[in-house]
């Protein structure tokens, strides 16, 4: 008599019932789809549906269907083709005010979605689009990080009183010149309490030079390297949420790169144009003499010129500029300590410092003005010459009251949300970015290409799983059956472990399905052979059945281990599409394990448990 | 259905002079290859610019190729993809090959589209009318990282399981163990030199892969092998190896044939970029059975493997029993 405990069914019931439920929202279609998001000012309404839909109507576009949300209106279409033209024709109507992207929609109905129950999102091979992958010049934010230290052990020095000759930057250190031993000892107790994040020595001294060298601390040479990168990601997202692209991926690899990929986008050249673009900000004065209203007109003074705030609100200020970009230290959001409304603080250098104290004290009251300029370069072809040109775009981030002189550090409140301020923040800092970017890879994927491969892939992994369920079938008979359900339900398990996980699915991801389909039968391969040897030494079918499982058992660990330290190694020293491969990889040994050993023994014990007088066994 | 009635009791170890040959003979085959002919690396691993274009009219490969170098491109690589009207060329970042300089990738990725346009009024300077994608740029510095990354991974991935091995059985399984995967990476590898298949990323995936299907397959007959020793019979080594490779010898078989069906379909109708995948993989799965059979135990028996390395340690025991 073979046992197998009814909870241990039960629990098999039960992952196998999840495992299809998340596994199904996979088999749905997804529908080439536009999707239509308002820039600010404008709205998603029904009005604008009506519209869309008339564009449509009139290019002979049939609509699939229309979604409307606060935010964004979804337009589902019957082909790519379609798709392409229709994007085309809505950027006519629409203008500027609205964003159009391609995306792909899912077809899953929303109560599966509410459970939880979603598809895997799709790697740009499957779907198309554009792959950048960017380099962060860390070495330019170094010498940033390096430049403000200089300044601050200046201002130390200046603090606490210290005669000093220099403060210099030299490729040993930052090198403070004193002329006595007793100033040295005075500037090095100073540095080692108030700037921890260097470290100083001294240098070698001469007559009436006792130079001090101080060192930033490799910690923080990388904490500056990677807010570097950091800081590119967010002005990326950014720019990347201007453009309107769905699902964009941008995320850190590796220590100084950046991966940005633009699902649905096809034009390499405006995306590349957009990322490439620069950004600064400048501090001006408001100018409150002068009517808005009549600059609007026409009329604008000599000293003052027009601006836009972000709402489209028209604004004048004047054309002298307080603060810069560069002389912004740090920018960070957070809450006013008296009124408990969002603010930014904001730190400067010392040089930005004293303009701005100098501004401040004689403008108490007044208005002052953050502009953000974004700089895209441009090739044009202009008499058959390649011209190149910058296109600027430049608007009012903020407009605030000085409430009292201030320099170095100051707070811009009253903003009316934390996302408010963290944008702003973050746009601050972005334009005081100097750490350039460089493109370093790029590749294209059509959106044919897409669809292509995933119909390929579909097929290979239908036609594999075909190939390996007839083969065991036929070789192992009623137990290779077993072992076929077990291997179908590995392939559910896998894919709703993949979707929940919402793992996104690629072509070497594929591979990687395929490929443990083809060893997750290896544990009942193991398993069969072992019961095939025990019935030939004479066993009866029961305690062969039985040793069987018990003997494989152990080989069947010790397999899986190995495979599954091959591929956590590829998955931590693999990049990009090798680390889609591993992680199906992992996640296959590990399901493959459950349907073949304890699904297929709970199906074995049912099936022939009970029967005692078992001559032979269909192995 | 079985392969064999019975089990098998053919003497493998018995040839181990013939099978360590050939694999002597092939490895040094291989490292030659390698060496002299070196791997087709594809865009992923050399850098440069690839430009997929498509004629109108069929084209002779080789004429694509010269129209390029009488252009003065520098060995432009020139691939049919599965037609007669399509090529892939490749053209290798200029000048600055290997350099570190980002400024320098950065001025070839804005150059990309200037290189593929150039490329194509060459293709249709003599009035041929041809298509061509946006191109794919992969800067030097990033296909020579990944060439190192990916040997790590390799290197990495044999040590792992060298160690999990030495700790589940013995040093001696383990020397065993990276040995073969020694000798089966180098032999798929070389045979990839050989078909001069174009080496890229997924190929790099698959190259490790085999290094995890062939070390499950040793692992399977370690265990046997271990298994046997264990039981107590008084065996030499040589029948112990014998008697675990042949009572595994179907086992070996089968789980070579079922992951081949799975991954053949990935070769003959999979996208091209998996298509290069499951090649690798088929070549791995043979090459990698053959020398679980032929070389694995043979080097394990010139180790010098033994019962007593075996047996589960009841020393401490004994010693604690003679005690006083």
């Amino acid at each position: 008599m073979l046992e197998y405990p009814k909870w241990k069914y039960w629990l098999i019931g039960i992952v196998i019932a999840i495992g299809l439920f998340y596994a199904i929202p996979n088999g749905f279609p997804q529908d080439p789809a536009v999707q239509i998001s308002a820039n600010r000012g404008n709205t998603v309404d029904a009005a604008l549906q009506e519209k869309v839909q008339g564009a449509l109507e009139q290019s002979k576009i049939a609509i699939k269907r229309v979604d409307r949300t606060d935010d964004r209106l979804l337009v589902r279409l019957n082909s790519l083709d379609e798709q392409l033209t229709a994007s085309e024709k809505l950027r006519e109507a629409l203008g500027d005010g609205y964003v159009v992207a391609l995306n792909l929609a899912s077809s899953v109905p929303p109560w599966l979605e509410k459970l939880g129950a979603r598809p895997m999102p799709l790697g740009l091979d499957l779907r198309g689009g554009v792959h950048f992958l960017m380099e962060v010049d860390q070495r330019a934010g170094v010498d940033k990080q390096v430049d403000r230290f200089v300044e601050d052990l200046r201002n130390l020095m200046r603090d606490k009183k210290v005669r000093y000759k220099d403060v210099l930057k030299t490729p040993e250190g930052i090198v403070v010149h004193l002329r006595t031993q007793e100033d040295r000892d005075l500037a090095g107790g100073a540095i080692a309490r108030d700037v921890p994040q260097v470290v100083v020595k001294d240098g070698p001294a001469a007559a009436d030079d006792f130079p001090l060298i101080a060192t930033i601390k490799p910690t923080e040479l990388k904490a500056a390297a990677d807010s570097a990168v950091q800081q590119n990601i967010a002005t990326l997202r950014n720019r990347i949420n201007a453009l309107g692209v769905a699902e964009p991926v941008i995320a850190q690899q590796g220590e100084s790169r950046i991966v940005v990929q633009l699902p649905g986008v096809q034009d390499t050249a405006l995306a590349k144009k957009i990322l490439g673009a620069t950004a600064t900000l400048e501090y001006r004065a408001v100018d409150e003499k002068n009517s808005v209203a009549d600059a609007v007109a026409g009329k604008v003074p000599p000293e003052s010129r027009l601006y836009k705030m972000r709402n489209g609100q028209p604004l004048l200020l004047a054309k002298k500029v307080i603060v810069s970009g560069d002389q912004l230290v740090d920018a960070q959001s957070g809450f006013d300590p008296q009124g408990g409304t969002p603010m930014v603080s904001v730190k400067l250098n010392n040089a930005g410092a004293a303009r701005m104290l100098d501004f401040t004290t004689q403008n108490v009251g007044n208005r002052m003005a953050v502009v953000f300029i974004e700089r895209t370069p441009e090739t044009r072809v202009i008499d058959g010459k390649e011209v190149r040109t910058t296109r600027v775009k430049e608007e009012v981030i903020n407009a605030a009251s000085v409430r009292e002189p201030f320099g170095k550090n100051f707070q811009t409140t009253g903003l009316e949300s934390p996302s408010e301020s963290s944008e702003l923040a973050l746009l601050l800092r972005a334009g005081s970015l100097v750490a350039p970017v460089d493109i370093v890879e790029e590749r294209v994927i059509g959106p044919s290409q897409g669809a292509d491969n995933i119909a390929k892939g579909a097929r290979a992994v239908i036609f594999g799983l075909l190939a390996v369920v007839v083969f065991v079938g036929f070789y192992y008979r009623l137990f290779g059956l077993i072992a076929d359900l077990a291997l179908v339900l590995n392939l559910v398990l896998l894919l709703a472990v993949l979707s929940v996980f919402q793992a996104t699915l690629t072509m070497p991801g594929i591979a990687g399905i395929v490929l443990t389909l083809g060893m997750a039968i290896d544990a009942n391969v193991l398993i069969f052979e072992r019961i095939r040897e025990e019935m030939r030494l004479g066993s009866t079918p029961l305690a062969s059945i039985k040793a069987g499982y018990e003997k494989a058992w152990a080989t069947i660990l010790d397999a899986s281990v190995t495979h599954l330290l091959a591929g956590v190694a590829l998955f931590a020293f693999g990049s990009g599409p090798i680390k889609g491969f591993a992680v199906t990889l992992v996640i296959g040994i590990l399901t493959s394990m459950f349907t073949s050993v304890s699904v297929s023994y709970a199906i074995v014990t049912a099936a022939f448990g009970h029967k005692r007088k078992l001559q032979t066994l269909p192995v | 259905m079985e392969f064999f009635k019975s089990t098998t009791n053919f003497d493998f170890l018995g040839l181990r002079y013939v099978s360590l040959g050939i694999s002597a003979v092939l490895v040094l085959c291989s490292i030659g290859l390698i060496a002299t002919k070196g791997l087709n690396y594809g865009l992923d691993f050399t850098g440069g610019t690839l430009i997929e274009v498509k004629f109108e009219e069929p084209i002779e490969i080789a004429e694509v190729r010269a129209k390029l170098t009488e252009a003065g491109y520098h060995s432009p690589v020139v691939q049919g993809l599965g037609n007669t009207r399509e090529v892939a060329i490749r053209i290798a970042p200029h000048s600055g090959q290997g350099t570190s300089d980002t400024a320098e990738e950065a001025a070839a990725g804005e150059a990309s589209q200037k290189l593929a346009d150039a490329v194509m009024a060459v293709l249709t300077k003599d009035g041929r009318k041809a298509t061509a994608k946006p191109p794919d740029f992969v800067g030097p510095q990033v296909g020579k990282e990944l060439r190192e990354s990916g040997m790590v991974a390799v290197i990495i991935v044999a040590l792992g399981i060298m160690l999990y091995i030495w700790a589940r059985f013995e040093w001696r399984f383990g020397a065993a163990a990276i040995v073969s995967e020694i000798h089966d990476t180098i032999l798929t590898v070389g045979f990839l030199s050989l078909i001069g298949y174009e080496f890229d990323l997924t190929v790099l995936a698959a190259v490790l892969s085999v290094v995890g299907y062939s070390i499950n397959d040793k692992v399977v007959v370690f265990d046997r092998i271990r298994e046997i020793f264990r039981a107590g019979r008084k065996l030499e080594p040589i029948e112990v190896l014998n008697r675990a490779i042949n009572g595994t010898l179907s086992r070996t078989i089968m789980t070579s044939v079922t992951t081949s069906l799975a991954v053949g379909s990935l070769w003959l109708i999979g996208s091209p970029s998996v298509a290069g995948f499951g090649l690798t993989m088929i070549v791995g799965i043979v090459i990698g059975t053959l020398s679980s059979i032929f070389f694995a135990s043979p080097v394990l028996l010139y180790l010098g493997v033994s019962k007593r390395d075996l047996m589960p340690k009841i020393r401490d025991q004994s010693d604690l029993d003679r005690r006083p």
